[in-house]
């Protein structure tokens, strides 16, 4: 245990890795161009995929609805660029597996302009009319997870949700979009909590800022309406605090109980830029055409945070940003939990809160795994208190049974902190979502 | 006189408790078929699994009580079945042998990676990081995974580090469709000749960027053998319990439908492109 005195609340254990946010941090959100062709995925949620509306060759205008939601888990898709359907087929995603989607080309000049739908009045919402225009206007987590943000906010039966927690932590090194989300759109925030407010039925609204953010923070108590029961709380900088689980516990000092939802505390826990997107959106009736993205990295020329329309192929982002040098590896939503690419191919989908792009520079190392001699970094790490040390051994032994059994694997939310500070580089992430992946597995086939 | 005690204390205590055991072995001696144990002693002891019984024991006490035919061991030789049934008197019963087969022919010599994977080497790790990095989607990773699954040593990675299964080894155990991530081995009969050696469910020619060998949904295997061939998900599916005609095989542009005769030899029709290259193809600049 430290001895320095914390300024500020947070939770225990967790790593410090370096930032890196003052390239993008102070660069204002800009607006993208289309790319000649965007491809929209039907499952960029997790959930059922979407059930298309249109037809191949069919014109659709920016803002148009492409797709409708299958079943409660699940949300509509919009046309993010006014153009023609050119194909409905198989479309790359980022976990590199092939889905649905639709192939939209967009007309060489085509508006920025959005079509409004039918706008939803505050005033005279009950909270089912907000929790289905959620789900029509396509919003799910902005934060990475893509979960169906109207599924958090019908909380399980004999559940109350007495608190709502917005989540500006961004803890991932390299990301800055909440942070310009918060800076740029807090009107946009604050009505979007209006109307999770109303939706959850929630008494008070808790913003959860990292201190690396004072000036997000300052300028949200700056905004905030005198009516409305929100606080700005600041939490110190560490990894993974932007997990939801982590952030209730530093900001409320309460545990969310292994394999429970943060409703068991009556708390719903919703991204910033989410509720910024709501706020921007249900007003006029609109879906998700486009969402904030950090592109950074060595290899990039003009780094910066950008509002990308969804389905813009990433090859057309990396262009557009501009490339120098030689682009050895890209990763998707950041260097700690972000996932390494195989093809430039795939889609910016709603999930997609960034992406970093290193050169042989930086990851041309190799690193040699040595054994593990239980000298306990990734114990001090791990922030849900699992023992990464024993699961990395079984791992290797394939006893995978017995790490969900009894060592808790499937509380693992990969963060990586055990990687992260192991001295003997030994892969654990990686072995945990390779163990994961096979309990699943086995529970599917039995 | 301690000693004397201790000695005695000793020895009181195990008699008694030696009584103890001898009476519950009479008392609660359960009787076993001595057969049991006789047939598992003919059993090959692999513990595989291919017979659907958790164990070579398991098995010896199905067959004892007629529950199941000796021909179910797929490891056993014909020598050691038959000498199983004629101690059990029973038939050998008849069970087609079965061999693992891979759906893909896309070894680094015809398929292209998009990206290097270069962490944990494991097909199910691979698998998990944007599938692998190599084009196909659907294709194997070509780590080995099945390879070390293997308790027979019936899978060797060959040098385009596509798994070849040695089908005079392989005894059906199904390790290998349990490892591996892409889903791509299944347990075929000997007697399947067709095999569709892909899974793609893409069409068109741009495929073969990715993949030279890759089955570009053309229908013209479904054209010739029209009663045994379907397409399905933009793949034939052969109806083995129809004729197999080895016409399916001779218009097909790439050879991703193969005939596969008794003793595991893989032929390709005659139309299709031959693939000359012997080095790994260089991985696509991304």
């Amino acid at each position: 245990m430290s001895l320095a005195r914390h300024r500020y609340p947070t939770f225990s254990h967790g790593v410090h890795p370096p930032t890196f946010k003052a390239d993008t941090a102070a660069l204002p959100i800009r607006q993208f161009p289309f790319a000649p062709v965007l491809v929209i995925p039907l499952s960029q949620h997790i959930g059922n995929p979407s059930v298309p509306v249109v037809r191949e060759g069919q014109e659709v205008v920016r803002g148009q609805l492409l797709a409708r939601a299958d079943g409660f888990v699940s949300v509509a898709q919009h046309a993010s660029a006014s153009g023609v359907v050119s194909r409905i087929g198989l479309v790359p995603s980022i976990a590199g597996r092939m889905v649905r989607g639709i192939y939209l080309k967009t007309w060489p000049g085509s508006s920025q302009e959005v079509a409004e739908g039918e706008a939803l009045r505050l005033e005279n919402a009950s909270p089912e009319d907000i929790v289905t225009a959620i789900q029509n206007a396509g919003i799910v987590g902005l934060g990475g997870a893509a979960f169906p943000t109207h599924v958090k906010l019908k909380p399980p039966d004999g559940k109350t949700i007495d608190t709502l927690m917005l989540n500006g932590v961004e803890c991932e090194p390299y990301l800055t979009t909440d942070h310009r989300v918060m800076l740029e759109q807090a009107s946009d925030v604050y009505l979007g909590i209006r109307y999770l407010l109303k939706a959850t039925g929630a008494k008070r609204a808790i913003v959860g800022v990292e201190s690396n953010k004072l000036d997000a923070a300052n300028r949200l108590r700056a905004a905030a309406p005198p009516d409305l029961p929100v606080s700005v709380e600041v939490v110190e900088v560490k990894y993974p605090q932007g997990a939801e689980k982590m952030l209730i516990t530093a900001l409320t000092g309460r545990e969310v109980p292994s394999g429970a939802l943060p409703a068991e505390l009556g708390i719903v826990v919703v991204n910033v830029a989410t509720a910024a997107e709501i706020g921007r959106l249900l007003p006029h009736g609109r879906g998700i055409q486009e969402r904030v993205v950090t592109i950074t990295g060595p290899a990039i020329r003009r780094k910066g945070n950008y509002r990308i329309p969804i389905g813009t192929p990433l090859r057309f982002a990396l262009e557009q940003a501009g490339v120098g040098g030689e682009v050895s590896r890209v990763f998707l939503g950041g260097p700690m939990m972000g996932q390494a690419l195989s093809s430039l191919d795939i889609p910016i989908t709603k999930g997609t809160s960034g992406f970093v792009a290193f050169t042989s520079r930086e990851t041309g190392v190799e690193r040699r795994e040595y054994p593990c001699i239980r000298c306990g970094y990734c114990v001090d790490a791990c922030p849900i208190h699992l023992n990464p040390a024993e699961l990395g051994l079984l791992a290797k032994n394939q006893d995978y049974e017995r790490m969900a059994a009894e060592l808790h694997l499937m509380d693992c939310f990969e963060c990586g902190s055990c990687s992260y500070v192991c001295p003997a580089h030994i892969p654990l992430v990686q072995r945990f979502r390779t163990a994961k992946a096979a309990v699943r597995k086995a529970e599917r086939a039995s | 006189m301690i000693e004397l005690t201790s000695v005695a204390a000793l020895g009181g205590l195990t008699l008694m408790l030696a009584t103890g055991l001898v009476v519950a072995n009479r008392r609660l001696h359960v009787e076993e078929d001595p057969r049991i144990d006789r047939v598992e002693e003919m059993l090959p002891h692999t513990n595989c699994g291919a017979c659907g019984y958790p164990g070579c024991r398991a098995f010896a006490e199905a067959l004892v009580s007629a529950a199941a035919l000796p021909g179910k061991c797929t490891v056993s030789s014909d020598a050691q079945r038959d000498a199983i049934a004629a101690y059990l008197g029973v038939d050998v019963g008849a069970e087609e042998r079965r061999v693992a087969r891979l759906a893909c022919a896309g070894g680094n010599n015809v398929a292209r990676n998009h990206a290097e994977y270069k962490g944990h080497q494991s097909c199910q790790a691979a698998a998990l990081v944007a599938g692998g990095g190599k084009g196909c989607f659907w294709g194997c990773l070509g780590i080995g995974d099945c390879e070390r699954s293997c308790d027979f040593d019936a899978i060797t990675l060959n040098r385009y580090t596509l798994p070849v299964v040695d089908e005079a080894l392989c005894t059906a155990c199904g390790d290998c469709v349990e490892a591996c991530p892409k889903d791509l081995f299944s347990l075929e009969a000997v007697s399947h000749a067709l095999w569709v050696a892909c899974r793609n469910l893409e069409q068109g020619d741009e495929l073969l960027e990715d993949c030279a060998v890759a089955c570009t949904a053309c229908a013209r295997c479904a054209m010739d053998a029209p009663d045994t061939i379907e397409m399905q998900d933009k793949l034939p599916v052969v109806n083995y319990r129809a004729p197999q005609p080895r016409a399916a095989i001779e218009h097909c542009p790439t050879g991703a439908i193969v005939w596969i005769d008794p003793d595991g030899t893989v032929t390709r029709g005659d139309r299709a492109r031959p693939v000359l290259r012997h080095s790994a193809l260089p991985d696509a600049r991304t």
